[in-house]
């Protein structure tokens, strides 16, 4: 009860009680799966987040590690004969211990060549997805030898939606108690000004490098949660538009607002959606109402609106 | 004791030589000023000694050892760090945090710990937290703690910057001109503070423009003029040295008119 009064757990607990009663209020499979979708892009979001946002970093590919998850799903039941549990447990392993691997020579670069140099993973990434024909199936992708939660009585997709759910509430748990410690500090600082974290005695390339890698074990994650959901996986995960498109998410819900990636995810995962009515017009129209949104808040959907909300109770 | 020792520092950007030859030291509680035309090299002699560039030649010693080699936040954790002229504040974070970032190295617990919010790192930040109002109360902030940097009034942060400074437990402090736009009221605050901190035996290194401030608190002073040592002694001797008259004021100038524009 404490915990709840004193504020630091209350958005993670509010978000533990959306999740729950959503089900309740959904009607159809469809519904669900849209609902799942929210929350697994939820999840990389608030990851790039913490590494945008919060430490300041971009990245351009960060859709490499969602399909690096995703693929690891279908890959190691298909090509190793694992177990699907275990085989998305290894997938956000090896995902993290790439992110390591990159992350360390190219979080020395700042701006610009850092972006174009996570570009570059995301296209690499790509690349192999596309070609190696063999392992991933090339364009066509391959499919995920399935894995749910049928023995407590939940049908696929509505496992995939606890499972994913308890992701989030967990993936927010753990990101706000970072922020709020002395690593969180440190990142935020970097954000500001690398060369006085620099003289404060932070090591600034390994705090980038804890966020990158956390950002990379989220998006794997989620990842994971994605393959089983659609039961395929596809190259089109992997690819550049996808990382521009979590991008977006990030900046429409708010850099630096863990509410904002949520509600950046529904934005662009929901809306859609609202606009197939408009046919051939619906990404036109959607181009439109992402332009309108940034001219009218600038600082994304959440933090703008929080800033109203402040200045009106004021 | 000597404490930090810059020794026959030479650096060179393309063709052109920043600092040549220069050589310093510092004690234990000791204020040691370095004045001298712009462009004398005074931030760049900084640079060299945070860490942020590297010497072409010679080398900076802490405590008797070769630090040359090493990067800013190497150096900070010896106990060596400094404040900007061109304030380098955490401007989206509270004047409190921008404090406790300084408490970074000092700050237990692991990355798992800080994930799981386990009891460890929340005392620490609650630690944190409470040294660094001490510290915006040292340096008379007190009451600014929660506000946004961002907002802060100029003189303000400047006093943020030596605060969150000396949230690392520095044993060597440089400061680059921390009164630099600063009132009569906010300089005679930093005059001190800057007492304050070399009394508990903290070395102090001050670039610094407002002569008076200078010759209030300095034990030593080290002029530079196009990158080399012009002169060096008390603030006595530095005054009376006519090498630094006719770098500040030109050949003409009569004894007594430099008395009083140095003095």
């Amino acid at each position: 009860m404490n915990l709840i009064l004193n504020g630091r757990y209350n958005v993670t607990v509010a978000i533990a009680l959306i999740v729950i009663i959503l089900p309740f209020l959904l009607s159809s499979t469809f519904h669900l799966r849209m609902a799942t979708m929210v929350i697994i892009f939820s999840v990389v979001v608030i990851g790039l987040n913490l590494l945008m946002g919060y430490a300041g970093q971009v990245s351009l590919g960060h859709a490499g590690f969602l399909a690096l998850g995703a693929y690891a799903a279908a890959f190691g039941p298909a090509h190793l004969g694992l177990n699907p549990w275990i085989s998305m447990a290894l997938g956000i392993l090896a995902t993290s211990a790439i992110a390591y691997l990159i992350g360390k020579p190219i979080l020395k670069l700042k701006g610009y060549h850092l972006a174009m140099a996570t570009l570059a993973f995301g296209i690499v990434v790509a690349l192999v997805l596309n070609n190696e024909l063999n392992w991933t199936g090339g364009p066509d992708g391959m499919g995920v030898k399935r894995a749910n939660l049928a023995i407590l009585g939940l049908t696929h997709v509505q496992s995939w939606y606890a499972i994913s759910s308890a992701v989030l509430v967990l993936a927010i748990l753990l990101v706000q108690n970072l922020l709020n410690s002395s690593t969180g500090r440190a990142l935020r600082s970097i954000h500001d000004s690398e060369v006085a974290s620099n003289v404060l005695g932070i090591d600034v390339t390994r705090q980038k490098l804890v966020a990158f890698v956390l950002s990379a074990a989220l998006a794997a994650a989620a990842g994971s949660c994605l393959a089983q959901l659609d039961g395929h996986v596809t190259p089109a995960t992997g690819s550049i538009l996808k990382s521009i498109e979590l991008l977006t998410m990030a900046v429409i819900g708010g850099l630096g607002s863990l509410v904002g990636s949520i509600v950046g995810a529904a934005f662009l995962v929901l809306m859609p959606q609202f606009l197939t009515a408009f046919h051939e017009y619906e990404h036109a129209m959607l181009g439109v109402m992402l332009i309108f949104t940034m001219i009218v808040m600038r600082n994304g959907i959440v933090p703008s609106l929080t800033t109203l909300l402040r200045r009106k109770v004021q | 004791m000597t404490r930090m020792q810059v020794k026959d520092v030479s650096i060179q950007f393309g063709g052109l030589t920043a600092l040549e030859n220069v050589s310093l030291s510092v004690g234990e509680g000791e204020v040691l000023a370095l004045i001298g035309p712009n462009g004398a090299g005074k931030t760049t002699l900084f640079n060299v000694i945070s860490g942020i560039y590297k010497p072409t030649k010679g080398k900076v010693e802490l405590d008797g050892k070769d630090v040359s080699t090493k990067q800013p936040f190497q150096l900070a954790r010896l106990g060596l760090t400094r404040t900007f002229q061109n304030l380098q504040i955490f401007t989206r974070m509270t004047a409190v945090e921008n404090v406790m970032v300084g408490r970074n190295q000092h700050e237990r617990g692991t990355l798992l710990e800080e994930l799981l919010g386990l009891p460890r790192p929340r005392r620490e930040t609650q630690r944190s937290r409470e040294e660094a109002e001490k510290l915006i109360e040292f340096v008379g902030l007190t009451g600014v703690g929660d506000r946004v940097a961002g907002e802060l009034p100029y003189g303000v942060l400047k006093r943020l910057e030596i605060a969150r400074s000396l949230a690392t437990k520095p044993r060597i402090l440089l400061l680059d001109e921390p009164a630099a736009g600063c009132n009569a009221t906010e300089t005679s605050a930093i005059d001190q503070v800057i007492r304050k901190v070399a009394s508990t035996g903290v070395s102090v290194v001050l670039v610094e423009h407002d002569i008076h401030l200078v010759m209030s608190v300095a034990d030593k002073i080290h002029v530079l003029d196009r990158g080399r040592t012009l002169a060096e002694g008390t603030p006595r001797e530095v005054r009376e040295n006519p090498a630094v008259i006719e770098a500040y004021l030109g050949k003409s100038a009569e004894p007594q008119r430099v008395q009083h524009a140095v003095g």
